[in-house]
């Protein structure tokens, strides 16, 4: 099934001589299940797509389909997409931003909070979620108490807390070193095999790439699909 | 998920000093309120405390409080044969200071009408009330004077015999109780040496009258002797009490035809007090007030907004995940309120500790706390707005910028 599917979209900053179209006809689609790659140079348009399927910029041309459902269609937003971003979408980012006064546990409860769930069953549902990554016993610790690779686990777990259909991750393994970086990209293809969930991740790190299912290329704002070498 | 009280148990040292210092200024904030409604209680604590129905003062004066009145004593009997009067009772005050021991102690002496006045009405908090005419006084705890100590006040030495709480003159001085004749003896008492000296001035003024005699002039050098034709310490006032039934405007009417009188009722004497007394603390501490909760509100909008500020990452990711902004007006508006909670719980710590150890009285009563207690809810609630505000602008894209 189509987790998401963006068609022609079009994003430009600035007007006149400042003015810089980031994202030129771009279509894409992520399956659930699916791993994609977002690849390309600083500049060339990959957080705007991001941001763009993210809900959170939305491009002025195009339609952006979650569960194949239009949520938007040239800059008119079909819903609520605060709620939207908060039930279907998980973030993962390059830091791992987690709120910095609340517990692991806490950190991953807290979008589950955030979509109206409450009970007992939030605290099992954090603490499978924080076992399934490895970091179970790491759940009463605060951020500063955890390792770069253990808040990115944490992050993780917190995006996939509400079971989204799509999780978008923006550079996650840039601040981590090669083994601890490989070891999130494959609990990412780990989750999108096993949850079913479909994961698109900005990436410049070449040497991961195995790990991924699709891969794009960008530049100058025009995406287009690349072959995988590996 | 209470994300305030969250983020509040990871600062709870820098929170609580911030509410500290909060809650130092809404203290002030009550005292302010505290010290104008003592004004008004020590100012009108003796009109009330006396009982009459009006007040004979010195003509065209406005009374014991206000300025000097004085009247002689003998004021009591015209007053007394007036119809609808039950009684009329001479009153003497003024404030004085002496050294006692090593101490230096301001004090406002009150004459009670002795005999019918022994100063039951007074709230003792130990000791008893007047027995004899002279030489026992009841004072104020204020004054530090233990039950039983001896008073030296002119020629003379008073035992403390009672002892009040609260009782104060408008100027924030002890009262102290003694019989009326014995309060006019130490407001008049004299020196020996001004004694002396007003004997040779007698002599003086003999000298020239057809009375210089040799007999007169032994006389005037009796210290014993007191000239029948000199006028008795003067009081301040009379108090009059009518009889049941007796019109208070009609006898005051009566008094104001003669000529060397005027005549106020408590009422008249409490608004003289107020008006004149405390009118100008009033607006002086009224406008000092609203300075203060100025102040209190832009330093609680300050760091409302400062709290806010520092929170703008955790917002914008807030956002990002797709909290409503209700989330995020609760983080803000919680903070407020719990910060204002624990400033005003600080204020009333400090009211009840600290304001009693103050020279001066400072009365908070529940309408006090309450008016205060509302001035912080609104003042935390307007500067809460300030930190919403900032909160609700935050993008959400913020994150992604790194």
């Amino acid at each position: 099934m189509e987790a998401v599917r963006a068609e022609n979209l079009f994003k430009t900053y600035g007007h006149g001589a400042t003015e810089v179209k980031a994202l030129l006809g771009v279509s894409m689609v992520a399956h659930s299940g699916e791993v994609v790659a977002l690849l390309g140079p600083s500049g060339s348009g990959k957080s705007t797509l991001l941001t763009g399927l993210g809900l959170l910029n939305p491009p002025e041309k195009g339609t952006i389909d979650l569960m194949g459902e239009r949520v938007l269609e040239d800059g008119k937003a079909f819903g609520d997409l605060a709620a939207l971003r908060r039930s279907r979408i998980g973030f993962v980012f390059q830091k791992s931003n987690l709120i910095p006064f609340l517990s692991a546990h806490e950190n991953v409860r807290l979008i589950l909070a955030l979509n109206d769930q409450m009970g007992p069953e939030t605290y099992t549902r954090s603490q499978e979620l924080l076992e399934y990554l490895g970091v179970g016993n790491r759940s009463r610790h605060f951020p500063e108490e955890l390792s770069g690779g253990e808040q990115q686990r944490v992050a993780i777990a917190r995006a996939l807390a509400p079971a989204p259909p799509l999780i978008l991750a923006d550079e996650p393994t840039a601040a981590l070193d090669s083994q601890r970086g490989r070891a999130v990209m494959e609990l990412f293809r780990k989750v999108a095999r096993e949850q079913g969930t479909a994961v698109v991740v900005v990436t410049h790190d070449h040497r991961t790439l195995d790990v991924f299912d699709t891969i794009y290329e960008m530049e100058d704002g025009v995406l287009s699909r690349a072959e995988k070498t590996a | 998920m209470n994300l305030a009280m969250k983020d509040l148990r990871r600062q709870k040292v820098s929170f609580s000093a911030t509410a500290l210092g909060l809650g130092l200024l809404f203290a002030i904030v009550l005292a302010m309120g505290g010290i104008y409604r003592g004004l008004v209680e020590d100012a009108t604590l003796l009109v009330d405390h006396l009982g009459a129905d009006i007040w004979v003062v010195q003509r065209d004066t406005r009374g014991p409080f206000a300025e000097r009145s004085t009247v002689p004593p003998a004021l009591e009997d015209r007053l007394r044969a007036q119809a609808g009067v039950a009684s009329a009772r001479s009153f003497s005050t003024a404030t004085i200071q002496r050294i006692v021991g090593v101490r230096s102690l301001r004090m406002t002496v009150v004459g009670l009408s002795w005999p019918e006045d022994k100063g039951q009405a007074l709230p003792l908090v130990s000791g008893r009330h007047l027995r004899d005419p002279h030489r026992e006084v009841i004072a104020d705890r204020s004054l530090g004077l233990a039950l039983g100590e001896i008073l030296p006040l002119g020629d003379e030495t008073f035992r403390v015999v009672g002892l009040t709480q609260g009782m104060l003159s408008s100027g924030g001085d002890g009262l102290v109780f003694s019989t009326e004749l014995d309060a006019r003896a130490i407001l008049n008492w004299q020196a020996p040496e001004a004694k002396r000296v007003e004997r040779e001035g007698r002599l003086a003024r003999l000298a020239v009258t057809e009375l210089d005699t040799l007999s007169n002039q032994d006389r005037l050098r009796d210290e014993r002797f007191n000239p029948p034709t000199l006028a008795p310490f003067p009081a301040n006032a009379i108090l009059v009490n009518l009889r049941p039934g007796a019109s208070i405007e009609e006898v005051q009417r009566g008094l104001e035809a003669w000529p060397d009188v005027t005549a106020y009722t408590a009422q008249e004497q409490r608004d003289l007090l107020l008006k004149g007394v405390v009118e100008k603390s009033r607006k002086q501490i009224g406008l000092f007030r609203a300075l203060l909760a100025i102040v209190s509100g832009i330093v609680v909008t300050l760091i409302l907004y400062n709290m806010t500020v520092a929170k703008t990452h955790d917002i914008a990711l807030l956002k990002l995940l797709g909290a409503r902004s209700s989330v995020v007006v609760k983080l803000v508006l919680n903070q407020g309120l719990l910060l204002g909670a624990l400033g005003y719980g600080f204020a009333i710590l400090i009211a009840k500790f600290l304001f009693p150890l103050f020279p001066r009285r400072v009365l908070l009563g529940p309408g006090e706390y309450l008016g205060v207690g509302m001035l912080v809810l609104i003042l935390v609630t307007l500067a809460s707005a300030a930190g919403i505000v900032r909160a609700l602008r935050i993008p959400p894209t913020l994150i992604l910028a790194g």
